[in-house]
């Protein structure tokens, strides 16, 4: 049952919260065992938060938006006094002293939490085999990966465990998990949702966004969880454009730019099952009245090199500050400075060393200008090719992922590897634009493959409405 | 293997970040962080003559609000989650003296 109709179920007093919560944690019970989606269930604060709905609709109150409906959160958002872990020993046994807006959102539309999920270490891969707490299994082939770094909320959606996830995006981090899980996965504009809370790896792309099992889920979740925040200093000080009420208003007369650069014939690692989905989507936008053609953003296959310079440079001064002191991990040392390194050689696992280092050198005397300099003028020109695209074009379509769910094992040996996941994602974290992925089929391994729907930036109503359209057309088409 | 890092620059950077490298890691992550390094060098080709870096996406800057008192994180919660305290303060071991 989708969150809408959940919740109105719940509202009207159809449906008790409490049997809403019990159904997803017997699903929970039977099959976490074998996908691994959690670093915790929360079933008694869920149960007694419950109750509390309940108690509240037989009162005659509204609960809100998202009354009794089940939703997980990645576990780099923080919740006040339950461990929060960024799958990191570091951060094992922290438990914050404080909520994430988001969070404290969820819970003022009336949703319940009822788990933290499992993720790459401080958000840092694409397959989620970097969690210090051991892998998330692909719920559709368990010997695949989900994805990441949200793997944990994108196979729980996937699973049934909940019908929304949060998670969270810094190159790609929501919507590579998401089509590799077949389930509805959204970056949105930077600045739209607060950052208040999220554990910071890479502040000037990390933004937070929602899973769903279907668009209009997804787009419910973002009004609930977006729109200004005080707290956060780069939260967009304007109302949230609304998605729920556009859903319906189709693609006629839109134009619809297909990336060639980023699309099978332009980059050698895109599958051509994948590409041949992408073409399929394209044809479906224009059969439903849209413009689409191919074009060109040339520099948009710069974005991978580009990232892997300023990502780790951000995350290299972000993650100074697990020094062993404040808060987390610390491994005793006779001095501060040996405590310093002993608690991070310890606490931190080998991909965020690598980002750390890779980053501290980015940013190291003799260097900044041959790598963060660079990347950041390469930034500028990707913001400025996709301008130019906008102009000719409403919105643009590419593949998400390069290819379906990949087995476990077969990229971490070969870091590089690993991040040719994100290169189709990237661009618009660089541009701070909305981008989301909708599943559209699957692969000749009958696995999901996700279309990528790309806005400028505030544009999310128009592109949700094209991710309406690929979704009536998946569910009805070839 | 890759020229574009020596097994000297990454002892370095490490001893910069706070991380202790054995024999073994040093020589692996040399030999990813190459990789890394020499995937970035496709920049190289770029005319980046006259454009300007971008740091941040949005032309937000200095965002202020009125100097109001607000609510503040409880110290006790605080402090709870923190390794050693002493007198409602965080507690290290010495800070001079005996550095590396």
């Amino acid at each position: 049952m989708s969150a809408v109709d959940l919740a109105a179920s719940v509202r009207t007093g159809q449906r008790s919260a409490r049997s809403v919560v019990e159904e997803y944690l017997e699903a929970i019970d039977a099959a976490e065992d074998r996908i691994h989606a959690f670093n915790l269930v929360m079933a008694d604060e869920a149960l007694e938060a419950a109750d509390a709905l309940d108690h509240r609709v037989a009162s005659g109150e509204d609960p809100g938006p998202l009354a009794g409906v089940p939703v997980v959160a990645k576990d780099n958002l923080c919740t006040r006094g339950v461990p929060t872990t960024c799958g990191s020993l570091i951060l094992q046994n922290w438990r914050p002293p404080y909520d994430a807006t988001v969070v404290k959102r969820l819970s003022a539309a009336g949703a319940v939490l009822v788990g933290k999920t499992n993720m790459d270490e401080f958000a840092m891969g694409s397959s989620t085999e970097n969690s210090a707490f051991g892998p998330t299994r692909n719920p559709l082939a368990n010997d695949r990966v989900p994805g990441g770094s949200s793997g944990g909320s994108a196979a729980a959606v996937a699973a049934g465990f909940a019908p929304l996830a949060l998670g969270s995006d810094t190159g790609g981090s929501i919507r590579q998990p998401a089509a590799l899980c077949g389930v509805v996965g959204v970056k949105p504009t930077y600045g739209l949702v607060s950052r208040y809370g999220l554990v910071a790896f890479a502040s000037s792309l990390d933004q937070v966004g929602p899973f769903a099992t279907t668009v209009a889920d997804a787009a419910l979740l973002l009004e609930v969880v977006g729109g200004h925040d005080p707290m956060d200093s780069t939260s967009i000080p304007e109302p949230l454009p609304g998605l729920v009420g556009v859903l319906e208003d189709g693609v006629d007369g839109l134009r619809i730019g297909v990336i060639e650069e980023l699309s099978g014939d332009g980059l050698d690692g895109i599958a051509s099952d994948v590409q041949a989905r992408v073409t399929a989507a394209a044809e479906a936008l224009s059969a439903a009245g849209a413009t689409v053609e191919p074009t060109s953003v040339p520099s948009t296959v710069y974005g991978l090199s580009a990232y892997y310079v300023i990502a780790p440079a951000e995350a290299s001064s972000n993650l100074a500050r697990y020094d062993g002191v404040r808060y987390g991990l610390r491994v005793d040392a006779p001095s501060t400075p040996e405590m310093n390194t002993a608690t991070r050689t310890a606490g931190f696992g080998d991909e965020v060393k690598r980002r750390i280092m890779l980053g501290t050198y980015a940013l190291s005397a003799g260097y900044y200008d041959a790598y963060y300099l660079k990347a950041q003028k390469v930034r500028t020109l990707i913001a400025d090719d996709l301008r130019r695209a906008y102009q000719q074009f409403d919105l643009l379509v590419c593949p998400t992922a390069p290819t379906t769910a990949f087995p476990l094992g077969e990229k971490t040996a070969d870091p590089m590897l690993m991040y040719l996941n994100d290169v189709c994602t990237i661009p618009s974290n660089l541009a701070g634009h909305p981008a989301m992925s909708v599943p559209f089929g699957t692969g000749d391994d009958g696995l999901p493959v996700g279309v990528q729907v790309l806005a400028p930036a505030m544009a999310e109503p128009t592109m949700f409405r094209a991710a309406s359209v690929l979704e009536a057309a998946a569910v009805n088409g070839p | 293997m890759t020229e574009r890092i020596s097994t000297d620059d990454v002892a370095h950077v490490a001893r910069l970040a706070r991380l202790e490298l054995g024999p073994d890691e040093l020589e692996s992550f040399t030999s990813q962080l190459g990789a890394v390094l020499d995937h970035a060098a496709d920049l190289d080709s770029l005319d980046l003559d006259g454009v300007e870096p971008t740091a941040h996406p949005l032309p937000l800057s200095n965002v202020l609000r009125p100097d109001e008192v607000g609510p503040t994180l409880d110290p006790d919660e605080v402090l709870a989650a923190a390794p050693a305290v002493e007198d409602g303060q965080f507690r290290v071991p010495p800070v001079l003296g005996e550095a590396p």
